[in-house]
């Protein structure tokens, strides 16, 4: 009897902890802003002297052509155009360690297919926002870029946000060299 | 004997479970909520002292940016706006909606999903209002 009891006792443990384990599933405050984002807003924004939204806007979709991305999505009356543009993401040097492991394994007489893994092409998105500074009188431009990178079979190898500051600068560069261009008709 | 029919028994209730189960297709799970309607909108939903729609809608999404997500449309008329973040190997994505409430309010509305799960935990909206609060100075308020 008291070990059919401790049975049922350890039955209900494994239950609980099962029960659980399955509520954990969705993680709590990721809708709080992170430590960092003073220092993201620095990096993805810029202000333009010009009230003209019309022109600031234009020139965000110039810059975007120019990139080589395709827009997906717009609206004017918000600012907002999303680009996105699919490229190469192999990498030499991924590739080199891959097969060398690869062989080593088949020297070892087991199997792995570590090349199957390596990166292969990428979609990035731009998601570009245009709207009026607090005091009216500039324009504000926030870029925002995120990237899916597939690997040789074909499968998602990882999803990432982008936050290198070069690229970032190099859209940047397009933009005032966009503004200058419209700005003179060119 | 006894035991003979009582093992018929049993078989049959398990054949019979995984006919059944058999029939059920999964199209529904995807209908299924946690929390009942009227619940649900209370922890999405709050509105606010403002007749703004445009200014609300831009805060909304300088919001979602500092949140790390990347918008990916937007509609003015229909007053809304969707993003998504990544979380490691996880994609959030997020739906707002500014709408008209009376004739001095504008309801924002969020809602979230977590890879294939839909949030319905209210301190994880409650966390994005009070972002969104600080960033119209204005007090997000409770709706029934």
């Amino acid at each position: 009897m008291i070990e059919r009891r401790r049975f049922l006792k350890s039955v209900l443990v494994v239950f609980l902890c099962l029960g659980i384990i399955g509520c954990v599933s969705v993680p709590k405050g990721f809708l709080k802003p992170s430590e960092g984002y003073l220092e993201k807003r620095q990096l993805q924004m810029r202000q333009y002297d010009t009230t003209n939204e019309e022109q600031i806007i234009t020139a965000v979709a110039g810059v975007l052509q120019d990139l080589g991305f395709t827009l997906d999505e717009s609206e004017t009356k918000l600012g907002l155009v999303s680009a996105s543009k699919k490229a190469d993401a192999t990498s030499k040097g991924q590739v080199v360690g891959a097969v060398l492991l690869d062989m080593l394994a088949a020297l070892g007489g087991s199997s792995s297919n570590n090349t199957a893994r390596c990166d292969k092409s990428q979609v990035v998105k731009a998601s570009v926002i245009t709207k009026p500074s607090l005091d009216r009188k500039k324009m504000v431009v926030r870029v925002t870029f995120q990237r899916i990178v597939w690997n040789m079979s074909n499968q998602i190898n990882r999803v990432e946000t982008i936050n290198e500051p070069q690229i970032y600068q190099k859209f940047y560069e397009g933009l005032s060299k966009a503004i200058f261009l419209e700005a003179q008709k060119i | 004997m006894k035991r003979i029919r009582k093992y018929c028994g049993i078989s049959v209730i398990l054949f019979s479970i995984f006919i059944l189960s058999g029939c059920a297709t999964t199209a529904g799970k995807a209908f299924e909520t946690n929390e009942s309607q009227v619940k649900l909108r209370s922890i999405q939903t709050r509105a606010f002292d403002t007749t703004d729609k445009k200014i609300m809608m831009q805060t909304v999404i300088s919001t979602m940016q500092d949140l790390d997500f990347v918008i990916g449309k937007a509609d003015f008329t229909l007053g809304s706006v969707t993003g998504s973040k990544f979380l490691g190997q996880t994609v959030v994505t997020m739906t707002v909606i500014v709408r008209p409430r009376g004739e001095k309010q504008l309801l924002v509305r969020a809602n979230a999903q977590y890879g294939i799960t839909s949030v319905e935990d209210p301190g994880t909206y409650q966390d994005f209002f009070i972002a969104l609060e600080k960033a119209l100075f204005l007090t997000a308020q409770q709706v029934d």
